[in-house]
């Protein structure tokens, strides 16, 4: 994973509250197997392109100074609804490393950090000021700084921020979730055996082995090649 | 010390608590959809095995058509299903599959197979599976890189969510179902008033709720922010699981029964959040914008932007009439609709079927109205069709489709035209979810038939009065 550090950017403003993830990425583009370093041009495409295809220029994004933003100022419960991770992808293929908002989704709010994303929670009327700097200057450049857990605006105004030191610390070094929690292997064997006598039932169907219950077959016919 | 009914779970799995807050949890059920097949495919590609695969279990349902007499996949599935079924067999993963008598949307699959069981910690790659909570399980929604979490280590490391109790006092009206309840509780909470919090649902009128309409009330709490939301398990939920195909058996359903037993909040443990509502106030709900939390009694009249106060929900409910293409003040039954989707994990069980029919039946649906029935599952459908359901559906002119997650999600090509409006069973009406542009009205089961028959949002306790 990339490791998050600090950043300096111009930042976009986008400061409606309840952005879910749907309006972040549609589902057609995820399903339809585009890359993922693909995705940034079908990011907000709702709102990003009007019925003829052509980008609305009211929009954020298409306006030159914010077009290569990479912090996004949103409004609270930014990424709520559907756990699909192409949101993070999406805003990521877009350029976009940070979004500061009042709050986020829980669930986007987890993804983002298994991809080197940083979430800054920040008071409404903090992400208001920022937001109204950015307006008013979009060319100047604020700074998030993970390293010392702070956002400074283009006029030097500091703003601290609150991030668990897991967390921090994971996105500071681009550590693998999945390569650190395999250290634990035997803790999570110890575990299975104790539990698997306190709850037998959660594991007793025996897999394949155990007999397969009647209308819970698997598929009769082997799988079809995809034409 | 005293714990809630969600505490207990969440203790039951810590493998580790790896400080700060954050846990290391064990998984129990790992449900893996045709839109989870990716993660199976990067699990691959980084050389990761399946540490549990017995302990997963998938079908498709996002991505199939579910036209009636389907025999397999269209250009929507091919690759996504084409993938799981590969991966399933390769990895040794118990698959649902079309035709096999079991396939079906996840959420009502798991439990009906008595996959979701009281106190078992249950994930999916989808936001959805709060469901699972009607259960007493803890189920919640993950992204492809905790699924591949999950896949390489049966766990996953979460920061503890606080608690928060909903209560639905007194008994709900008639007409009143557990999507209007949750539907109510959105609109009065908020879609992030919920967010970092796991939700126990609790009341006589929870109480009173049969399984099936608690896996509704809990399916919508990420509506409301939580991806976590439950109710406590108790002799109805006992009774529902005795049986079911995966259910434990013998000795182990003794075991079980007295462990389900014990999984409830203690007197006296601390919420960090309470709400406290009257169900017998709530009435029929609609949704009128483009959040769930923009819902109403379905005998109001449409908000008027002007007078809300907080400047971010007056734009974002200018935004949403805009959307809608509807006028402030007027009253909202009465509204034309010109399409009606009964399906999703939300509501596409048998009691939610029923609920349905008894308002179609002896009726026709609106000459102008196209109008979809989707089961959740082989197994509702062909339940709902040993009662004869499928035949008052399709006399009154309902399509009678195959089970799958269809218009909820609109991911298997199955959508509405721009400007359609619809009254929808699923979850989410948010901008362009059934189709760019399409207006969804979010409603109940019932509503839902009652607009059909009468081409319009209408309200259910008034539908005595429409000729039959």
């Amino acid at each position: 994973m990339t490791p998050f550090i600090r950043l300096e950017s111009v930042a976009a403003p986008l400061l409606r509250d309840n952005i879910d993830t749907d309006l972040i990425i549609r589902v057609e583009p995820l399903f339809s197997g585009v890359p993922r370093a693909d995705l940034g041009r079908y990011c907000f495409e709702t709102l990003r392109y009007r019925q003829d295809g052509t980008e609305d220029p009211d929009f954020v994004f298409n306006q030159p100074a914010s077009r290569h933003a990479q912090i996004l100022l949103a409004g609270a419960n930014f990424g709520c609804g559907s756990s699909r991770e192409g949101a993070v992808w999406a805003l990521l293929a877009m350029g976009v490393r940070c979004v500061i908002a009042p709050s986020f989704g829980d669930i986007f709010f987890n993804n983002c950090f298994q991809n080197g994303l940083l979430p800054v929670r920040l008071a409404r009327a903090d992400v208001e000021a920022l937001a109204e700097h950015a307006r008013t200057a979009p060319a100047a450049r604020m700074v998030v700084d993970l390293q010392h857990g702070f956002v400074a605006g283009a006029d030097g105004r500091q703003v601290g921020f609150e991030i668990s030191a897991r967390r921090r610390e994971a996105l500071l070094e681009g550590l693998d979730p999945i390569a650190q929690t395999l250290k634990h292997q035997a803790r999570i064997d110890d575990f299975q055996r104790q539990d698997a006598l306190r709850r037998p039932w959660i594991y007793r169907f025996g897999a394949l082995a155990d007999p397969i219950p009647a209308e819970t077959g698997q598929r009769p016919s082997p799988p079809k090649e995809p034409t | 010390m005293e714990r809630t009914l969600f505490d207990k779970i969440w203790d039951d799995h810590v493998v580790m608590d790896m400080g700060d807050g954050f846990a290391l949890l064990h998984v129990d059920r790992h449900l893996i959809t045709d839109a989870g097949s990716k993660a199976l495919v990067d699990m691959r590609e980084r050389g990761l095995a399946m540490r549990n695969p017995e302990l997963a279990f998938a079908s498709p349902d996002h991505s199939v058509t579910t036209t009636p007499g389907r025999t397999d996949l269209n250009a929507h599935s091919v690759r996504l299903v084409g993938n799981l079924r590969k991966e399933a067999q390769a990895r040794g993963i118990r698959l649902f599959d079309m035709g096999s008598g079991a396939q079906g949307i996840l959420h009502v699959v798991g439990p009906e197979l008595g996959l979701t069981l009281p106190g078992a910690l249950v994930v999916c790659a989808d936001s959805h599976t709060c469901t699972h909570g009607g259960l007493g399980a803890l189920g919640f929604g993950i992204g492809a890189s905790e699924f591949a979490h999950v896949g390489a280590t049966q766990t996953l490391v979460q920061q503890k969510p606080r608690n928060m109790r909903v209560r639905f006092a007194g008994a709900a009206a008639p007409g009143v179902s557990a999507k209007d309840l949750i539907l109510h509780a959105v609109g009065l909470v908020g879609a992030a008033g919920g967010t970092g919090y796991a939700i126990e649902y609790a009341g006589e009128a929870v109480r009173e709720l049969d399984i099936e309409a608690r896996l509704t009330l809990c399916n919508l709490s990420i509506e409301l922010g939580a991806k976590i939301g439950m109710v406590a398990p108790d002799e109805k939920t006992i009774a529902y699981l005795q049986g079911k195909p995966f259910a434990p058996r013998g000795g182990d359903w003794d075991r079980a029964v007295e462990y389900w037993r014990t999984l409830h909040s203690d007197a006296g443990a601390r919420f960090d959040r309470e709400v406290l509502i009257d169900a017998g106030s709530v009435a029929p709900q609609i949704t009128w914008g483009t959040s769930p939390e923009q819902v109403m009694a379905v005998d109001g009249l449409v908000p008027d932007p002007a007078v809300i106060g907080d400047a971010g929900h007056r734009r974002a409910a200018l935004a949403a009439l805009d959307y809608m293409g509807l006028e402030p003040g007027q009253p909202i039954a009465g509204t034309p609709v010109d399409r009606v989707f009964i399906g999703s994990c939300t509501n596409a069980r048998l009691s939610d079927l029923r609920s349905a029919a008894a308002v179609v039946r002896g009726r026709r649906v609106a000459a102008h109205v196209e109008a979809w029935v989707v089961p959740g599952s082989e197994r509702v459908k062909r339940a709902a069709e040993a009662e004869g359901l499928d035949r008052i559906f399709m006399q009154a002119g309902f399509q009678w489709r195959e089970p799958g997650c269809s218009m909820c999600v609109a991911a298997n090509g199955e959508t509405a035209a721009p400007g359609q409006r619809i009254v929808s069973t699923s979850n989410r009406n948010f901008v362009g979810r059934q189709g760019p542009g399409a207006r969804t009205h979010l409603a109940s089961p019932a509503m839902a038939a009652a607009a059909a028959v009468s081409g319009t949002i209408c309200d259910i306790r008034h539908i005595g009065t429409l000729s039959a």
